[in-house]
This record gives C-alpha cells, structure tokens and sequence, in this order.
C-alpha cells in the first residue's frame, strides 16, 4: 500500500468537496426523486419506540423513486437541528420525520420556517394554527390497542393483579394506563394495576428492578409505556410472567410469555404520507388515528391465550375499529374516588379532554406525583 | 500523583528561592517544546484514525469513504463548519470546568450538574424579570447561569477543603442531583401547565432568545466560549494568582509553607470552573431551548472532561479540540447515513483518540528531535 496515494487522493477529494461542495447539492450524486430522512432519538433496534418508526421508513424503502436516509440517537437539542439541515444540505431529503415528541418545539419548527418549501412531520406534537404550514404532527390513539390488550391481560391473570412500568405520568402514559386497566377490568371488575413510575424514557435498570418488584408482590401480567419494552419483557418471561408488548411485536423476545400488545402501525401511515408528498397532495397537518385508520394495530395473540379472552377481545376491537366503542365511557372514578368522567359523558378519542388526562383510574395502584 | 498533575511530564525540575522544588520549562526548551506540544497529539490524532479506518475496514467499508465523509461532514461545506462550531460551542465552555480545577491537581468531573444548575437559574431569573428589556434580561441570566454553576461546583471544592471528600466522586455524584432537582423543578413548582407531555419551564419569550453570530447560524455561546478560555489561559498562565495556583497544583504542601491561602485557591477556581459550564447551561436556555426541560441533560458536560483531558488541561487548547470533537460529532450523522455505520462507531473513535494521547503523554520529552533543537 502506497500511503502517499491515499493521503492525496484523500486531499484531492475533500479538495473538490471544500470547492464543488458548497455550490452543488450532494442530492445530484443520487438518482432517487424524492428523499425521506428519519431521526431517532434512540437505537433503531431498541425493540420499541425507535425501532417502530424504523419499520415504517423500512416500508418506504421498498417504493420505488423513495431514497431514505436515517440517523439514530440524535438527542433532543440543536443537535437535530443540523441533523435536519445536514439531510437537507448534503442528502437533498425534502420530507423529514423527526421521530422524537422533544425534537418538535422548537427545532423542528425552527427548521420548518427556515426550509419554507420542505415538508416536516412530526410524531407525537400537538399541531397548532401558529406553527408553519410545512409542518404537521400525527400520532395514534394506541390507548385503543392498550385497551384490547388490557382485555386479554385481564382474562390471563390469575392473581387478579396486574403491572405496568411507566417513565412519566405524562398525559400519553396515563391514557394507556387508564384505557389498558379498563380493558382488563372488562375481563374482571376487581383486577389492579399496580404502576411503578421509572422517571424517564429509557432507565434499563430501573425497569428490570420494576418489574422484578412487581413480580415479587404478585403481579402475573405485566405491560410498559418506555421508549424500549425490551428489558420488562425479557425479565417479566424469566421470572414466569405474562406480558402484553408495546410499540412493537417483542413476542421474538419471549414467545411463550407474550400474549398480545400494542403496537404502532407507522409502515401503513408513512407509505401513505409519502404518497400524498409525491403526488402533490397536502398532509394534513394535524393527523390522528387509530384501529380504524390502521395507525396503530393488535400483535397476533399468543397460544396460551383464552378461547373467552380472545372472543372478548376481538369483538371489541371489531367495535372500536368500526368507531361504534368508546373507551373512556362515564361514570369513571379515579383512584382517589373522585368522579373524572361523569355517568353519561362519552369522551371519544378526539375530545380534547383526554390529551389533558392526569388522573389514573379506580383500580390503579399508585399516584401521579 | 497530585504532585505531577498541572506540570508536563518530563519538564526539568528547578530549585526555587524559597527552597522548594517546582516544576517550570526552561528557556532553553521553549522552542522544541512548543513544538512538541503540537506534532505529538497531532500524531496521535493520525494514529486513531489510522486505527479507526481499519476497525471500519474490517467491517467491510471503505476506510478512504470513512476520511472523506468525516471531512465533508464536519469541514468539508460552510453548513459543516456552521454544524460543526454549532457542536463545540458548549463543550469550550464544560471543558474549562475540568481545566480550571484540574490546574490545582483536582480531578472534577461534574460539569454536567453545573449545566444544569446554570440552566435552571438562568430561566429563573429570565422568568422573574419578564417585562424587562433583553439586554437587561439576558445579563442577568447569564449572572444567575454562573452564579448557580458556580456554587454548584464550588460545593466539590469546599467538600474536599473542609471535610476531605473527594471532588471526582462528590462532582459526579452532585450531578445525578443537580439533574433530580432540575426533573423535580421542571415537572413540579415551575413546570408551565400547558407542557403536556413534555414537563418544561414556561418559556423565557423569544425577544430574550440570544441571536446566532451575525453571518452564520452558530450562536453566540461559540464566542463567549472562545473568550472564556483566552481569559482562563491568561488567568493560569499570565497572573499571579494563576501561578499561585500552579503551584498549589505542583506540589500542596510547597504552596502552603510558601504562604499561599490554597483554600481560597480551590474554592476560587471550583467556582470559575463551574460559572463556566454555568454560562453553557445558559446558552443552551437562551440560544437553543428556550426553557429548561429534560432535554438540557444531553451530556456535554461529559464531553466536556474528554475535551479537557485532550487539551491535557490547557485552556487554550480547549478551543481546537472542542472544534476537533464537535467536528466528529457533526460527521456523525453523514458516517450513519452513507455508510451506514452505527451510531457508536463515531464513540469507538472518540474512544481511539482519548486513548492514544492519553498513551502519547509518555512521549513528551523523550523525542530527541525536540531537544536537540534547544539544547
């Protein structure tokens, strides 16, 4: 090996980069009509949230015309703003999914006014008129997913007690407590959920001492809203619990503990969103859904699943995906016996009510602060 | 082990008035040590890349691909440069909160809660002068940032002074802290109710947003980095109370029979170190976030240390790394994106280059083509 080659070739090329660079996009060099860039806030692998919205930008990989170009673990500061500028600047990407709720304000909308003729879109926001037009937020009503597997839990629970390992008692979280806990209670009105709070998105080791802690009071089904369910389902399979998943299918994970879960369906909504861009169709910039609109969906049932709790479950899920089921359905108490949704109130999933919800049901053990 | 940090390995020893031994590069080695000063950490840079570019090869990339993105990604257009300076900014600023002390043979590693404090106070202040010009509201932020920071790491100092704690655990764990007071602030007393599912500060108002440098888009918290390390250096290097403080870093025992007050030293130089990655932690309020939420915990003050460690505790130096760190950061995402790389391998480099400088430290003054030239 001549160095002496390298090294100049090496100048040469970053020569003409330093020159040839600044005037010509880097988006000539490839032949894709349309580029989708993808940022992640953790691993693309994470068996969970990350690894959710990488399947949907997998979906888009296989359209022809679509290049996609993805970066993980890009944290939630200025860092993803040159993220975003460096997939615009040197990938010539035109739609970005900045995947993560805190790349939303104020990065992203600070690109989104900077970049006027490039579409953002972001996962989790609340859209508002005052943001930019080329912005939109979507998100999924997975409470409807956590709700029929919540059934399923509660049919599979022997000890009548159920646990779910939490980060934040943040609205979003609260709802899938709420909604899962609801569902099992279908199954048996006196059932539990006890909830232990971990502080943050992603603390493997509090998740594991949650779970095992969980186990130790006699929990048998365990569910989770972290960014990687990866650890509460592989630790809840070898203690001999039960699992329902989140986010993704982790059933690989624990095949004979996994009963069903919910999970996001981002690879029916990003192909439809990238069609919508192509064909110069506008995204709506507020975007919600859920069984209905398939943004988010049921993991298969696993075998030891009940012939009762399948039934149970599926026609409610048949009900919620015909829009004809509401979930947080008056008189509900909370844990504290107040009344939070009064009898004859139906709260639909729209209802702007429930992205407020600070409350955790009646049956819930434990308190938002 | 004190007794060697603050002074380069291998500088000759010389006698003192005062009959103590210190550790000061004589003349006569000002050239080739300069010099050497230069061409060993830029060797060692080369041979973590060199080493960087077979580990990638041996995934069966390019290693010439590898060179020319990380160039083009962190230098290679005017937007990389912008990226790359946007990156350093903060870690010019947390890295002088491991130089300063470190020039008094302290090992602090807690710059992180210091950000986080200075962070926390800045908003506080901006949110309780709301009304008043920003100018005024942003002086004071940056007080308060310094201020909070300040103290924070000032409570290391004072805890290995007056109760002999030691300042690498107590800085690092007053971090974990530092972060449960901020979680606890932000989703409790001064959380803005209308921060649903992201617990945040109400914001400071975008008129008290600190604009970016006037031509680019690197805010200004680059520049007061930049003159925060000329005065460091000047302040270690070119003072009085700089040198006191070397030499209390040489050797303690020398600074206490010569006279100097090494309390006050330390509690000074704790409570510089930490207005600095203080005054980080307000950049990232007034220029970047806006408000204080989780998302100001993004580890510069980690990255802060390795810079410190790779400028071998030279506040000068601090500038060109930082810049240097803040470039394989920016080449991150186009390594991830073109050759699809994982997102730990710019930490394997990181990894390389801490290593081998940290190994090229044995080499100071036993490369002959430096002495031969000064003697």
């Amino acid at each position: 090996m001549n160095f002496d080659n390298i090294s100049r070739r090496g100048v040469l090329k970053g020569t003409a980069a330093l020159t040839v660079g600044s005037a010509l996009p880097m988006s000539r060099a490839f032949a894709a009509d349309t580029t989708v860039g993808f940022i992640y806030v953790g691993s693309r692998d994470d068996y969970g949230y990350n690894q959710a919205h990488a399947a949907g930008a997998a979906a888009l990989k296989k359209m022809p015309g679509i290049k996609v170009v993805e970066e993980e673990k890009v944290p939630e500061t200025d860092a993803v703003e040159k993220t975003m500028e460096s997939m615009i600047n040197l990938d010539g990407a035109t739609l970005l999914f900045p995947t993560s709720f805190g790349y939303y304000n104020p990065h992203m909308i600070k690109m989104a006014q900077k970049f006027p003729k490039l579409r953002f879109e972001h996962c989790g926001g609340l859209w508002s008129e005052k943001d930019p037009k080329n912005a939109g937020s979507y998100f999924g009503y997975i409470d409807e997913a956590q709700h029929v597997a919540g059934i399923i839990a509660g049919y599979s629970s022997k000890s009548g007690k159920l646990g779910f390992v939490a980060a934040k008692p943040i609205p979003q979280v609260l709802r899938n407590i709420n909604a899962w806990t609801l569902g099992a209670k279908l199954a048996n009105p006196k059932i539990t959920t006890q909830v232990i709070f971990t502080g943050d998105w992603s603390m493997p080791v509090k998740e594991a001492e949650a779970t095992n802690s969980l186990i130790d009071q006699g929990v048998d089904v365990i569910t989770c809203h972290v960014d990687g369910p990866k650890t509460v389902v592989e630790n809840a399979a070898r203690r001999g619990a039960m699992v329902t998943g989140y986010h993704v299918n982790q059933s690989v994970l624990a095949p004979k503990a996994y009963l069903t879960g919910a999970e996001w369906n981002w690879e029916v909504l990003y192909p439809r969103f990238v069609k919508m861009f192509t064909s110069g169709e506008t995204i709506p910039n507020f975007y919600r859904g859920g069984l209905k609109e398939e943004i988010v969906k049921v993991s298969p049932y696993g075998d030891m699943v009940s012939a009762e709790a399948k039934a149970k479950a599926d026609e409610v899920k048949a009900a919620l995906t015909a829009g004809s089921y509401v979930i947080f359905k008056g008189p509900i108490a909370d844990n504290k016996g107040a009344t939070v949704v009064a009898a004859g109130v139906s709260r639909g999933q729209t209802d702007p009510e429930l992205e407020k919800m600070s409350y955790l049901v009646e049956g819930v053990i434990g308190a938002t602060s | 082990m004190k007794a060697d940090v603050g002074a380069p390995v291998g500088t000759p020893v010389v006698k003192t008035g005062a009959g103590e031994f210190l550790r000061l590069p004589p003349i006569t080695a000002k050239i080739g040590g300069a010099a050497e000063y230069v061409v060993i950490p830029a060797g060692a840079l080369l041979a973590s890349l060199v080493l960087f570019g077979i580990f990638v090869a041996l995934f069966g990339k390019n290693p010439l691909d590898l060179y020319f993105y990380m160039y083009q990604g962190a230098f290679g257009t005017w937007f990389s440069w912008q990226n790359t300076l946007t990156r350093a900014a903060p870690l010019i600023l947390t890295a002088l909160c491991t130089a300063l002390p470190a020039q008094l043979g302290m090992v602090i590693i807690g710059g992180e809660g210091a950000l986080l404090i200075g962070a926390l106070c800045a908003t506080s202040a901006a949110l309780a002068m709301a009304g008043a010009p920003p100018l005024v509201v942003d002086t004071a932020m940056a007080v308060a940032g310094m201020i909070g920071g300040g103290l924070w790491i000032m409570l290391s100092g004072a805890l290995r002074q007056y109760r002999g704690v030691n300042e690498t655990i107590s800085s690092l764990l007053l971090v974990y802290i530092a972060l449960a007071i901020l979680n606890f602030l932000v989703e409790g007393p001064m959380r803005d109710p209308t921060s649903l599912n992201k617990p945040s500060t109400p914001e400071i108002g975008t008129a008290n947003m600190i604009g970016s440098i006037p031509g680019t888009d690197v805010h200004w918290g680059f520049m007061f980095g930049v003159i925060a390390a000329v005065l460091s250096y000047i302040l270690i290097y070119h003072t009085v109370f700089g040198f006191a403080a070397r030499v209390a870093g040489g050797n303690l025992r020398a600074a206490r029979v010569v006279g100097l007050s090494v309390g006050k030293l330390i509690l000074i130089v704790c409570f510089l170190a930490g207005a600095a990655a203080g005054l980080a932690g307000m950049f990232e309020v007034a220029a970047v976030q806006g408000r204080t939420n989780a998302n100001l915990a993004a580890g510069y003050g980690f990255a802060g240390i390795l810079v410190a460690f790779l400028a071998r505790q030279n506040p000068l130096a601090v500038i060109p790394v930082a810049i240097l760190l803040g470039g394989i950061g920016a080449s991150g995402g186009l390594l991830q994106r073109r050759l699809g790389l994982p997102d730990a391998s710019v930490l394997v480099l990181e990894g390389m280059i801490f290593v081998m400088v940290l190994a090229s430290d044995t080499l100071y003054g036993r490369l002959s083509i430096f002495r031969a030239k000064g003697a």
